[in-house]
């Protein structure tokens, strides 16, 4: 029963088709098309199975600021460094443990015998502190709205007072509007993230829609799902009509979860700030309100983080052009030679949904 | 960190439950889940959350695509449930998905007892 319907979702007579309706909206459009996603598992999936390959000449799958992990500030991974250099324990998701600061990882701080735990999730987080009364535990609390909410979640949840939040939560939307102000960023349409609109419902997307008249598709990271999403944002640009459109019903509804989303809103207001390699964004960076003061590391540590020289090949490193969709990995000089995912240089290299990493897997544009 | 991964809750305890994840159980909160979740209820869990209740007429089709996407990256997948060392088994669909069919007139009705937790 199950195997004929798991096939359809790769089914390579169904690509083919929509690969064909892509040719002739291409040769409708007569220009070149570039359509942004915002998702590492978009990435994933394209990489994966060699989708860039399939499409019409012209038209381009950029990648946008979907690795919450590659966005995170330099500062960010700094303040947390200095925090467990400082004997305090920090907690973090496995992601981050790699993510190079100025003056070196959390990963190296742990190295040096500085407490960094890994923990997968907020809870687990909060077992730490629970376990370990007499140590301080901070969770250096990064992601987007998927892993807010549940932070959000365990600060209403009476935390214990050992226990504080690093927050370097970012808030997508805010990132698609800058994106797509970008002089050197033509996009056409985005295919939006499914799983952050899980928590923000798509109806999110109408005033993006509308403001800056391009096109959104809610998508699925299947190819199929993929595909179809793109043939949706060609059918769009062919008629020069915008829309917003949800391809992924599944796990994505209007409203969205609004139970998360009042959790997020009550610990967490939207402020100004840095995304690495792309802009200060306003509205786009998650700290804790002021009913939440007690919980904010930065609030209960002065924080006085290294100052050091940074890795002089940071200096070289594209992270930030291919966050904002302008530069392709193999772009980067450093990719796969002195950036690998055992010594990266930049968090594209080192987060599961960082598009270097994810390149240097699966071979970046790679044959069916 | 961005894939959410979905699962049947075996068990709820409060605002914990555990789940199963292709035969890996892992403990689940859903305080944000924002629906009633009842045992034999699928749920994306996304890092130890629950974030949306499968829809009963989607689990089939849901557990399926994800199947399909997660083959080949079963480490990641188990990463991304925080159980690096065990073991996903593909292949046989979840028997909950095939129980839940049988036993679910329409939205709200009780299941019946489950069969097969009782290794938790």
């Amino acid at each position: 029963m199950a195997t004929d319907e798991t096939l359809q979702f790769r089914d390579p007579d169904a690509a083919e088709e929509i690969v064909d309706r892509l040719d002739g909206l291409m040769a409708e459009i007569g220009e070149p098309v570039s359509v942004m996603h915002v998702c590492g598992s978009h990435e994933q999936a394209i990489a994966k199975f060699g989708l860039r390959t399939m499409l019409p000449d012209g038209l381009s799958i950029r990648m946008g600021p979907g690795c919450p992990v590659c966005v995170t500030n330099m500062p960010e991974v700094d303040e947390a460094v200095a925090l467990a250099n400082g004997g305090v324990t920090v907690a973090t998701y496995g992601d981050m443990y790699q993510v190079p600061g100025t003056s070196g990882s959390l990963a190296d701080a742990s190295a040096r015998g500085a407490p960094v735990e890994v923990v997968y999730s907020a809870s687990e987080a909060v077992e730490l502190a629970e376990e370990n009364p007499d140590e301080e535990v901070v969770f250096f609390a990064t992601g987007f709205e998927t892993t807010a909410a549940p932070t959000a979640a365990v600060l209403t949840d009476d935390p214990p007072e050992n226990f504080s939040v690093l927050s370097a939560h970012k808030y997508v939307p805010p990132a698609m509007e800058v994106v797509a102000e970008l002089p050197d960023t033509d996009i056409d349409g985005f295919l939006a993230a499914g799983h952050a609109a899980t928590i923000t419902g798509y109806g999110l997307f109408e005033e993006f829609v509308s403001e800056y008249e391009t096109p959104v598709v809610v998508g699925g990271f299947e190819p199929l799902d993929v595909l179809l999403g793109l043939e949706r944002l060609l059918e769009y640009t062919s008629e020069d009509a915008v829309g917003l459109e949800n391809a992924y019903p599944r796990c994505v509804t209007r409203e969205g979860n609004s139970t998360a989303l009042e959790t997020m809103w009550e610990v967490f207001e939207p402020v100004a700030g840095e995304w690495r390699g792309i802009a200060e964004i306003p509205g786009a960076n998650l700290a804790l309100r002021e009913a939440y003061a007690e919980y904010n590391a930065r609030e209960r540590f002065d924080i006085a983080p290294d100052s050091g020289e940074a890795d002089p090949l940071s200096e070289q490193c594209l992270c930030g052009d291919i966050m904002a969709g302008t530069a392709d990995p193999d772009d980067c000089e450093l990719f796969g030679e002195e950036c690998t995912p055992e010594d990266p240089v930049g968090a594209c290299m080192v987060s599961s949904e960082g598009p270097c990493k994810i390149w240097l897997e699966y071979g970046g544009q790679p044959d069916i | 960190m961005c894939l959410g991964i979905p699962g049947e809750v075996l068990e709820i305890d409060g605002h914990e439950a555990r789940a199963e994840f292709w035969n890996v159980e892992k403990t689940v909160r859903l305080d944000i889940v924002g629906e009633t979740v009842q045992e034999g209820d699928y749920i994306l869990n996304h890092a130890g959350f629950a974030i949306r209740k499968l829809p009963d007429d989607e689990v089939q089709e849901t557990m399926e695509i994800y199947e399909s996407f997660l083959e080949g990256d079963e480490d990641e997948a188990l990463e991304e449930i925080g159980a690096e060392d065990e073991q996903l088994e593909f292949g046989e669909r979840p028997a909950a998905v095939e129980r839940q069919r049988a036993v679910t007139d329409g939205p709200g009705d009780r299941r019946t007892p489950q069969e097969g937790t009782d290794g938790d």
